[in-house]
């Protein structure tokens, strides 16, 4: 399984399972990362980090730890 | 009259839509005990309805201060109705908002905004199906173009009339079974409105709702089954369960017309956050509002400020400007040249008569006196033929200039004064600004006319003089001549935060920004305290997360600003022959102690705790009205007026006070050594002896600084026997060269640069900390840093400059030095609560 942080840009996955607890994890949720969404990833920041999702028509810059949490096929 | 709360997510247009409502009804502040914005205000149409702005949020949850702030209110001060403010372009992610604040029991009327926008892009919302699907009443509006906003306060008011009683979507049924066991154990403990909310909160095991109703039943075993039986805990399922609701929903009410085409906002996102033009773009933008806001714009205004509104008066439009600058220099020219002069005619005279008669000599008021002829005065004379005689014997004094003679390489040319000089010089009058142009006389020269000398209520030399003059006018000038240049600033940040483009700083500079604990929006108001550390202090508004932003406040000042630049440029000329390093390692130093600062305080506990993730929307660029950018700008600036004014009217007061009094009440010279502040100077100075420069002198200036940092330089001037210091101090430099070794003067200067910043920075600190407590740590903190390193400096210093080991010193200095260098690298043992991957998930 791969998590969110490891896909190129450009590709669109899907959100499989969330690891993680607390705040991180419900504000990720809470931006509509939730199980079955489907994400493009729409860029990586100049300097390598965060990324640039495309979520639920909207988008939604995120760190890579962060993104690490997100199981994705 | 009725309350209804402004409820939505951020960049919905929320701030819009309030200030289209209430008009310039509004009133500013915080709310109780925390650093977030509270608008409260009149509908324009209807006196009886008040409407509070929330903070804009995306959830209903526990962890951001804004959320509990939001909830904290509707559960407490239980508005008679909402406003849910939604996007209509991102109608998805909107709604689940509105899907947490229907279950609070209080009548919700959403309003669908930008909805100009949505038909713009041929979207389709259908708002009755959306309204029966809710089971709420929605109205279409567009906040900017204020359309429909009556209707929706209009919807609000009827909806609160009517107290019925809001149908609430249900979640799956696997979840509805856990909800309806626990609301049957909650039963009578809450307000029955409140009942659902509260059965979801504590299915979510919501900890903060157990403050606000304290005898709930514990639920933990139905969660536990909960989540065994569902397979992920219950705040998820439930967050989950909403986004599933809305995603059931949204395609019956909500038609796209073109599905994956590139809006205007894509194609500009694509270019300025592009992996190779995004940061040229980046310094492209900053370089652009640092040049007008600090440079040109803004130091127009400042200049005008300081030296026209509180100096002498200002030339309106500047018609005349430069005639009569010319004309005051030629004065200038002549009043020296007199008064060279007159003082070798006198030397002569003092020389020629024996010793212990008496001639007729000046005093400083201009009268004539008889004084005696001593040995010293002879002296003296001697000393001043020196100043002023050429070696051929003609009379000459030192024109001084900022910048340097191409052809001697010095910073001042000689001047001769020949017996036709002096006679033209006496002709020539004092001028007249208002024979110039359309002279506006300035406040302190206005106030002069009515209690200076001669005029009707003379009270020159008394205490209220110089209370009025030299206190409260030089304070109030102090607090508003920062004013102008802040709202240009204050302009541009507006304008950054409401275009979108604030967000994609955030995004660009992230990653270089959090190793120090800081945002990558830290950049401007480190780039604007560069200029003036007040307008970057206040820019640190921008930044959401709480702890970057103290973390920013705490260390913008130590960017070396503006006013620091001649303490920097005195040093650089006196003792290190004029040497560019020396300013460039200032900025340097700056830098340095930021990062310093971030690394060692981020792994404190002051600002560990919450995790505070870094998931942030990027939302669609659009431009913004000039009416919201012009009420962003005055909100700020005013809130800077009233809540920063008092501390530095009132500081500048206390430094003129102790300057000018002894402690005995008695009025004496600047800054002597009998007045309150020389006394305590003397006093203190051995706590700076440990930096190399203990004596009062240095101590005194150091104080002086907390007004403003060029007085520093000025009060040099004062001490070590100059009349006038300009800036950069040339006339100051022999003799401050004279008091300092190279160690000494470096250590002296980088204290002054990182210590505790002017009053005025204070009381931004304090506006923009909110919190006493936190005021005073980040000065105390700056203070100290600045101790320790100047400390470090003098120390390791002497074993170079040949004054010889401290033993004492050193080792303090070596265990300082250790001591940081611990701080910099230990673990950080709070890493853990920071990062949310190391968390072993629940339910692995």
């Amino acid at each position: 399984m791969k998590t969110l942080n490891e896909i190129p840009t450009g590709s669109t996955v899907t959100v499989k399972k969330l690891n993680g607890s607390g705040a991180v994890k419900r504000r990720i949720m809470d931006m509509g990362l939730t199980k079955g969404t489907s994400v493009y990833v729409r860029k990586v920041a100049p300097l390598g980090d965060p990324v640039e999702l495309t979520v639920r028509g909207y988008e939604l810059s995120v760190r890579k730890e962060d993104a690490a949490m997100i199981e994705v096929e | 009259m009725i309350t209804i709360a402004l409820a939505g997510n951020p960049n919905s247009g929320k701030t819009t839509l309030f200030n289209a409502l209430t008009g310039s009804n509004q009133f500013v502040g915080n709310w109780p005990g925390v650093t977030v914005e509270k608008k409260t205000g009149h509908y324009k149409g209807d006196k009886e309805v008040a409407i509070t702005d929330l903070p804009g949020i995306y959830s209903l949850s526990p962890y951001t201060l804004e959320e509990v702030v939001a909830r904290n209110y509707l559960i407490n001060e239980k508005p008679d109705g909402i406003i849910d403010i939604v996007d209509g372009t991102n109608l998805e992610r909107n709604l689940y908002l509105t899907t947490q604040l229907l279950e609070t029991g209080i009548p919700v009327v959403v309003a669908v905004n930008m909805m100009d926008l949505v038909r713009k892009n041929g979207d389709k919302i259908d708002i009755k199906k959306l309204s029966k699907e809710l089971g709420c009443p929605v109205v279409e509006i567009s906040a900017l173009k204020n359309e429909g906003i009556g209707e929706a306060v209009e919807a609000a008011k009827k909806a609160v009339a009517a107290k019925s009683e809001q149908k609430v979507h249900k979640f799956s049924a696997e979840v509805e079974k856990y909800l309806t066991e626990i609301e049957d154990r909650v039963g009578n403990t809450v307000p029955q409105s409140a009942v659902r909310f509260v059965t979801i909160k504590l299915f979510e095991k919501d900890s903060r709702i157990h403050e606000n109703y304290p005898s709930l039943p514990d639920v933990s075993a139905l969660c536990a089954d909960a989540e065994k039986e569902l397979d992920d805990d219950t705040e998820s399922i439930i967050t989950g369960e909403r986004y599933d609701y809305i995603g059931s929903m949204i395609g019956d009410c909500y038609k796209k017309a073109k599905k994956g085409e590139a809006t205007i906002s894509d194609k500009i996102d694509r270019i300025v956050t592009n992996r190779i033009l995004a940061l040229p773009i980046f310094a492209l933008v900053m370089f652009i509002v640092y040049y007008v806001s600090v440079t040109t714009v803004g130091g127009i205004l400042t200049d005008w400020a300081n030296d026209g509104v509180f100096g002498d008066g200002w030339f309106l439009l500047g018609i005349g400007r430069d005639a009569y600058d010319e004309d005051v220099e030629g004065y200038d020219d002549a009043q020296a040249s007199i008064e060279a002069y007159d003082a070798v005619a006198q030397a002569n005279e003092i020389l020629a008569a024996s010793i212990g008669a008496t001639i007729d000599m000046e005093n400083e008021d201009g009268e004539t006196e008889a004084v005696e002829v001593t040995e010293a005065l002879q002296a003296e004379a001697t000393e001043t033929l020196e100043e002023y005689l050429n070696e051929d014997g003609t009379v000459v004094w030192q024109k001084w200039s900022d910048e340097e003679d191409e052809e001697t390489g010095l910073f001042y040319e000689l001047i001769e004064v020949t017996a036709e000089d002096y006679a033209a010089a006496l002709e020539v009058e004092e001028p007249d600004p208002s024979d110039y142009g359309p002279w506006i006389i300035g406040i302190p020269a206005l106030l002069d006319l009515l209690i200076g000398e001669g005029a009707p209520l003379d009270c020159t030399g008394t205490f209220v003089y110089g209370l009025i003059m030299d206190g409260i006018v030089a304070g109030v000038g102090a607090v508003l001549g920062f004013v102008p240049q802040m709202l240009v600033l204050f302009i541009f940040l507006a304008f950054l935060e409401s275009c979108g483009y604030m967000a994609r700083i955030a995004f660009i500079m992230d990653r270089l920004f959090r190793r120090f604990g800081l945002s990558g929006k830290s950049f401007i108001p480190m780039l604007i305290g560069s200029g003036c550390g007040i307008p970057g202090i206040m820019a640190s508004r921008t930044i959401e997360n709480e702890k970057d932003r103290r973390m920013t406040i705490m260390t913008t000042t130590f960017i070396p600003c503006g006013a620091k630049l001649p303490i920097i440029a005195l040093f650089a000329g006196a003792v290190f022959n004029n040497s560019g390093l020396i300013a460039v390692s200032a900025y340097f130093i700056g830098i340095a102690a930021i990062v310093v600062t971030g690394i060692i305080l981020k792994k404190t506990k002051l600002f560990a705790g919450d995790p505070a993730p870094f998931v942030m929307e990027l939302p669609a660029y659009h431009l913004p009205t000039v009416g919201n950018v012009l009420r962003s700008m005055w909100e700020r600036g005013w809130s800077f007026i009233k809540k920063a004014g008092t501390v530095i009217l009132l500081s500048t007061i206390v430094i003129w006070f102790t300057s000018n009094y002894t402690i005995t009440l008695k009025a004496v010279d600047e800054f002597a050594d009998t007045s309150i502040l020389g006394w305590i100077g003397n006093h203190i100075a051995w706590i700076f002896s440990p930096l190399g420069w203990g004596d009062g002198k240095a101590a005194i200036a150091a104080v002086t600084g907390l007004v403003a940092k060029e007085n520093v330089v000025g009060t040099f001037g004062i001490l070590y026997g100059a009349d006038v210091a300009t800036e950069g101090g040339s006339e100051i430099w022999a003799n401050v060269g004279a008091y300092f070794t190279g160690v000494t003067a470096y250590s002296f200067m980088v204290f002054n640069l990182l210590c505790a910043p002017c009053f005025a920075a204070m009381g931004a600190i304090k506006r923009e900390m909110n919190n006493g407590k936190w005021t005073a740590f980040a000065i105390t903190y700056q203070c100290v840093f600045a101790y320790l390193v100047a400390l470090c400096i003098n120390q390791f210093g002497r074993l170079f400059d040949g004054r010889g080991v401290q033993p004492v010193g050193l080792v303090v200095a070596i265990i300082v030095l250790v001591g940081f260098i611990y701080m910099l690298f230990r673990p950080n043992k709070y890493a853990d609560a920071n990062n949310g991957i190391t968390a072993e998930p629940e339910h692995a």
